[in-house]
């Protein structure tokens, strides 16, 4: 199934965020989403899991309007890894991603064998697993992170929205998040991921979206798009293009 | 990976009830009159006789209505605390009590003018519950999502509004209703009545029954609005009604008893220490463990000075209050200090 945003349009107040943005994400794709703070990436996202209900156009979800999807239905289609992982309570890490699971669970009682089990796989997919029976108010930020990541897993959406999904992770665990990213891609989900790592990003998907000022001014492969003269007008800094090995770009300053 | 199963929650309701029972029993053998279990056991058989009178004519009434007040309370502080997504959080805190105590202490100053009695005081209590809550959802939820922030700023304001109301109230009228305002504010079952335990038996069972049917919404709630929709919980319409359920629940204990304060604070907290914050597990702990409280510290209350009575709501903040400390100083709470 494959998200259509057309001629999304998002207005804060009285200060327009989106402006006729239109973007399509296919099943097996992995799309990131990439600009300078405040360009309405976050705000995008929210409009693709249906937090936020745009002023104009329209967001599908496999043909279908978001609005048109019952809730659970939707829970089950996509799931979200937010920003801000903090809660009052201390669950445990294993609680936070068996619920997961609620989209599938009846609505009351107790979790299922099969919870359980897409639990702990989602656990140790993320390398986690260890950390089960630990409260997140012992984990570090990084930790809880991860923590919702596999509970978005244990979701079993088709499509994952990630805002910023390797912020507070160290090298290893980057790495780690964005090869589940693209093993969930192989198996034919499709994921929007909002990054500030160019680097990072150009290496592992598919299509880089750029989005300035709530328009997007390029889209396309890593290569096509990471090019030094855009990225000075977009981010108003000055970078050299290297190419990794496989092909991909990196941008790294200039000199300063 | 450890979770809640059904054997551990059959296993902690069960410990729970036999404390409950456990507590039932000590109120029924304590008072000012001594009675032996065996008298209890004789009265409790019989329908006549000095046992049996004081059994069934005092210390039943007292338990039950103590047992169903502390498990309304104490059910409320955890539903608030997950919804306002706010540990310290209590009963009290939207209000629903400021306007409660306002309903009852009105008719308990004016009452006297309109030829209304003492009976009228939990009904005009009740009507400032429900009139507050009225003024919550006007107020903090206007637009589909109620946000924690506006209610808990309506809540206080309208409970210093109710305060200084109340003052005013308690000033203009005479001593022995100055009095008994203040056994009001600081909770007390001496004066309450069992014809009033059916309304609570029904505020009880609505607001329980709504929490218990979603627990587990309360658990997803832990991450935020947003996260709870996008799990398929439809956060906007269970709030309200969990809202409307509790706050009801609140106004009929506040009106049997006035503000018996702690209860909902630190037995919520207690639990989930000890239990862990799975509210499927904490809302029904929640009312047999905030039951068993409250008929202890009543049977303090009745006990403790002999021929005479100290309001609940003292021994609840005595032992309530160091108690809390004690909690603040665990890990548990270290969600606060951040």
């Amino acid at each position: 199934m494959s998200l259509s945003i057309r001629a999304v349009e998002v207005a804060l107040g009285v200060r327009p965020v989106l402006r006729g943005v239109s973007l399509e994400v296919a099943p097996a794709e992995v799309v990131a989403l990439v600009g300078p703070n405040g360009a309405g990436k976050t705000t995008l996202l929210r409009v693709a899991s249906r937090a936020l209900s745009p002023d104009a156009g329209e967001v599908c979800f496999g043909g279908r309007p978001l609005d048109r999807w019952s809730r659970r239905a939707l829970a089950r289609a996509i799931a979200v890894v937010p920003q801000d992982t903090g809660t009052p309570f201390p669950f445990r890490a294993g609680e936070l991603v068996v619920m997961g699971r609620v989209p599938h669970q009846p609505l009351v009682g107790f979790e299922r064998k099969q919870d359980v089990d897409h639990a702990l796989l989602a656990l140790e997919r993320m390398g986690i697993a260890h950390l089960a029976d630990r409260s997140v108010f012992q984990l570090s930020g990084g930790e809880r992170q991860l923590v919702a990541f596999a509970r978005a897993l244990a979701q079993e959406p088709k499509l994952l929205l990630l805002d910023e999904p390797t912020a507070f992770l160290d090298l290893r665990h980057r790495v780690r998040v964005l090869s589940v990213v693209r093993a969930f891609a192989a198996e034919g989900g499709s994921a929007l991921v909002v990054s500030h790592d160019l680097n990072l990003a150009a290496r592992v998907c598919d299509r880089l979206v750029v989005l300035q000022e709530g328009a997007i001014v390029a889209s396309g492969a890593p290569e096509e798009v990471m090019t030094a003269e855009l990225l000075g007008d977009v981010y108003g800094a000055e970078v050299d293009i290297l190419t990794a090995p496989g092909g991909r770009p990196v941008a790294v300053p200039k000199a300063i | 990976m450890k979770h809640l199963t059904a054997r551990r929650f059959l296993a902690v309701i069960f410990l729970l009830a036999l404390l409950l029972l456990a507590s039932g029993i000590i109120g029924l053998v304590l008072g000012p009159s001594s009675l032996s279990l065996a008298d209890v056991v004789t009265g409790l058989s019989e329908h006549e006789g000095v046992a049996a009178d004081i059994v069934w004519r005092i210390r039943v009434p007292r338990i039950a209505l103590a047992a169903l007040v502390g498990a309304c309370l104490s059910v409320a502080g955890v539903v608030f605390q997950a919804l306002l997504r706010n540990p310290l959080a209590d009963p009290f805190i939207l209000g629903v009590s400021g306007g409660a105590a306002l309903g009852g202490i009105a008719m308990l100053s004016l009452g006297g003018l309109l030829g209304l009695g003492y009976a009228a005081v939990p009904p005009a209590a009740f009507a400032g519950a429900v009139l507050t809550t009225v003024l919550l959802y006007l107020v903090a939820g206007v637009h589909g999502r109620v946000s924690p922030a506006n209610l808990l700023l309506t809540g206080v304001v309208f409970n210093a509004f109710a305060s200084a109301a109340i003052v005013f109230l308690a000033s203009a009228a005479g001593l022995t209703e100055g009095a008994r305002i203040f056994l009001w504010l600081v909770g007390n079952l001496s004066a309450a009545r069992l014809d009033v335990a059916p309304w609570l038996v029904v505020f009880l069972l609505v607001g329980f029954t709504t929490a218990v049917a979603f627990s587990r919404s309360l658990n997803v709630l832990a991450l935020g609005d947003e996260a709870a929709e996008q799990l398929g919980v439809p956060v906007a319409r269970q709030q309200r009604i969990l809202l409307l359920a509790t706050s009801l629940m609140v106004g009929a204990a506040v009106s049997v008893a006035g503000l018996v304060g702690f209860v909902g604070l630190i037995i919520p907290h207690l639990l989930r220490l000890i239990l862990g914050p799975d509210h499927r597990l904490l809302v029904p702990a929640a009312a047999l463990a905030g039951a068993a409280f409250l008929v202890a510290c009543d049977t303090a209350a009745r006990t403790l000075l002999g021929g005479r009575e100290l309001p609940v709501g003292a021994i609840t903040a005595i032992v309530g209050g160091p108690l809390f400390l004690v909690l603040l100083r665990r890990q548990h709470l270290q969600v606060l200090a951040r």
